[in-house]
């Protein structure tokens, strides 16, 4: 296997001398699925509450589609992404085909549903009692929502862990969404296909090893804040 | 103006009626207990009271307000009022959050705010645990923080479910002395339910007993505890001698009862022919070596059947026609030389006797 071993010291090579157009993928592919979280977050957080905390019909069955879909295929969504935005789609009039932008839209969507579904399961595995109690000391239904959603927090620290790492780690979707525009919508994702189609496979490895450098660092740091904050509450 | 008032509440899940036809009331800064076993309705009668559930039927008031509409509906008059749930939990935060949250709530400004997290500190005794994280607090200081934080909105009714079950001895004495000295202030009505009879003795200003979704009596500590209204009360608050009989004659208030072939006499007003249960203390009965002419009405010989001895007191047992249990010093049991088989002459007074008819 020297492929590897050479894919290895020319990752080092390329970390070491911050090797310019390296750096900006690797850059550009964080951006997009820290965004991408963010996007999912901000969606899925008052979602999660909205179906945690309400009763209605077909509830269950939500929860299960929402539970199914954890592990869509991300060139499905891709597809999905590419209809919807292409020329001819009902949102090809913004002209986000290819662009970072809608990138960051097809990984949100792509990773609502884990985000989603392990922030219910989160509030679902909190004592019942958390609301009772904020309701039973003055809380309106809305405060005591958001208290529950506070004291789930490290457990939806995991949820965006889980998210963060299937955005970033996703390559179908990126060449669909994106088109792997040198210099504009390239991520590690789509060069590493793109370099092993060309053939070279030391680039392509040294490529997959600073992507999983930068997936091991971002989880590093927040299983040491959800670590921090569990240490705290006891 | 009642701070509550309940009239004929019934509350059922599905099939199963948990409340039945509850008439309550209570007034401004009174402090009431509900007794009862597990299961009695107690906490479901709480959570109607707290606006966490609604009556199936009946008439429910709190504040002057008719609650007719969703629980939800009233947060106004909700925040007038806070519940200490059975086995509460703290917030994962610090105990000093944890009281500042009912106050965020009711949009309290944050010089407010901590001006009164602090005086609610001082006030509970719980400063040193100002800054400590929910994880690390105990059973007791978490169930102090969970009536520290009820009480930090200043409600004018406050419910408390169960507050002392499952807390070791210490903990009980610091949380009774809390409620003592809010019970004291007479500024809150408090409503708290337990399942210890001599608490409800300690604090409450009356005490109501709850049996299978029924509220049996409500009635000042010392009329519930000798002077039941019913056999199920009597039995529940301890009434260890309990006794069924016929009334054979009525004088002027004095009745004699056929107790099992023996003539007893109490007071009561029940015409002739009257089935009635009796009921004594066992702290009420006297025991002698011989007959003795004393004061007491009622006095018959009998035989020991069993002795119990618990710390400095002890619990005889006496068949005298009927069983008839006593209590009286250690000390005591030795000098008579009381032992199981040895006859005694069982004495009571006629006013000790407390009769209801069947």
């Amino acid at each position: 296997m020297p492929e590897l071993w050479l894919g290895f010291l020319k990752a080092l090579k390329l970390l070491a001398t911050l090797d310019r157009e390296v750096m900006e993928i690797a850059g550009r592919s964080l951006a997009i699925s820290s965004l991408a979280c963010l996007v999912a977050m901000v969606v899925c957080l008052p979602l999660a509450g909205v179906i945690h905390f309400n009763r209605f019909p077909a509830r269950r069955l939500l929860i299960s589609a929402i539970q199914t879909l954890y592990g869509i295929p991300t060139v499905l969504v891709g597809l999905l992404v590419f209809l919807l935005f292409s020329r001819s789609g009902p949102m090809g009039f913004l002209g986000l085909l290819f662009t970072p932008a809608l990138m960051v839209i097809g990984q949100a969507l792509l990773i609502m549903p884990v985000i989603l579904g392990l922030t219910i399961s989160a509030l679902a595995g909190l004592d019942r009692k958390v609301s009772r109690t904020a309701v039973s000391l003055g809380a309106s239904r809305f405060q005591a929502a958001l208290l529950t959603l506070r004291e789930a927090r490290f457990m939806v620290l995991s949820a965006l862990i889980m998210g963060f790492g299937r955005a970033i780690s996703e390559v179908g979707l990126a060449l669909m969404a994106g088109g792997n525009i040198r210099g504009y919508t390239r991520t590690l994702t789509t060069a590493i296909s793109l370099e092993t189609a060309k053939g070279d496979i030391e680039l392509a490895l040294a490529l997959g090893m600073i992507l999983l450098l930068i997936a091991l660092i971002i989880n590093i740091a927040l299983n040491r804040l959800q670590q921090a904050g569990s240490d705290e509450s006891h | 103006m009642n701070h509550i008032e309940a009239i004929d509440v019934s509350r059922s899940f599905g099939s199963s009626e948990v409340l039945h036809g509850i008439d309550f009331h209570a007034e401004p800064g009174e402090a009431i207990a509900i007794i009862g076993p597990t299961g009695a309705g107690k906490t479901t009668l709480l959570q109607i009271l707290g606006l966490l559930d609604k009556p199936s039927s009946g008439r429910l008031k709190l504040l002057g307000t008719e609650i007719t509409a969703s629980v939800d509906s009233y947060l106004g008059l909700r925040r007038r009022m806070s519940f200490v749930q059975q086995k509460p939990i703290a917030f994962n935060a610090s105990f000093r959050d944890n009281l500042a949250y009912p106050l965020r709530w009711r949009g309290v400004g944050r010089t407010e705010r901590e001006a009164r997290v602090q005086a609610m500190l001082e006030l509970t005794g719980m400063s040193g645990c100002a800054r400590r994280k929910a994880g690390t607090l105990s059973g007791g200081e978490t169930q102090r923080l969970a009536i520290a934080r009820a009480l930090i909105s200043r409600p004018e009714i406050l419910l408390l479910d169960e507050p002392t079950a499952n807390l070791d001895p210490d903990s009980v004495l610091n949380v009774e002395r809390l409620l003592a000295a809010i019970i004291q202030e007479r500024k809150t009505t408090i409503i708290v339910s337990t399942h210890d009879m001599n608490q409800a003795r300690r604090l409450a200003d009356r005490v109501g007993v709850m049996m299978k979704g029924r509220l049996m009596q409500v009635s000042s500590p010392d009329d519930i505890f000798s002077a039941p209204q019913s056999i199920e009360v009597a039995g529940f608050v301890g009434m260890e001698n309990m006794f069924s009989g016929t009334i054979l004659a009525r004088n002027e208030g004095l009745v004699t009862v056929d107790v099992a072939g023996r003539e007893v006499q109490a007071l009561a007003d029940y015409r002739a022919g009257t089935e009635v249960h009796l009921f004594l203390r066992p702290e009420d009965v006297t025991l002698f070596q011989r007959r003795e002419a004393g004061s007491a009405r009622n006095s018959f010989a009998g035989k020991i059947n069993r002795i119990f001895i618990f710390g400095a007191l002890s619990r005889v047992e006496i068949d005298c026609g009927f069983p008839i249990a006593a209590l009286v010093t250690r000390e005591s049991l030795e000098d008579m030389g009381l032992a199981v088989g040895a006859v005694v002459h069982v004495s009571f007074k006629a006013t000790a006797l407390h009769v209801i008819q069947k």
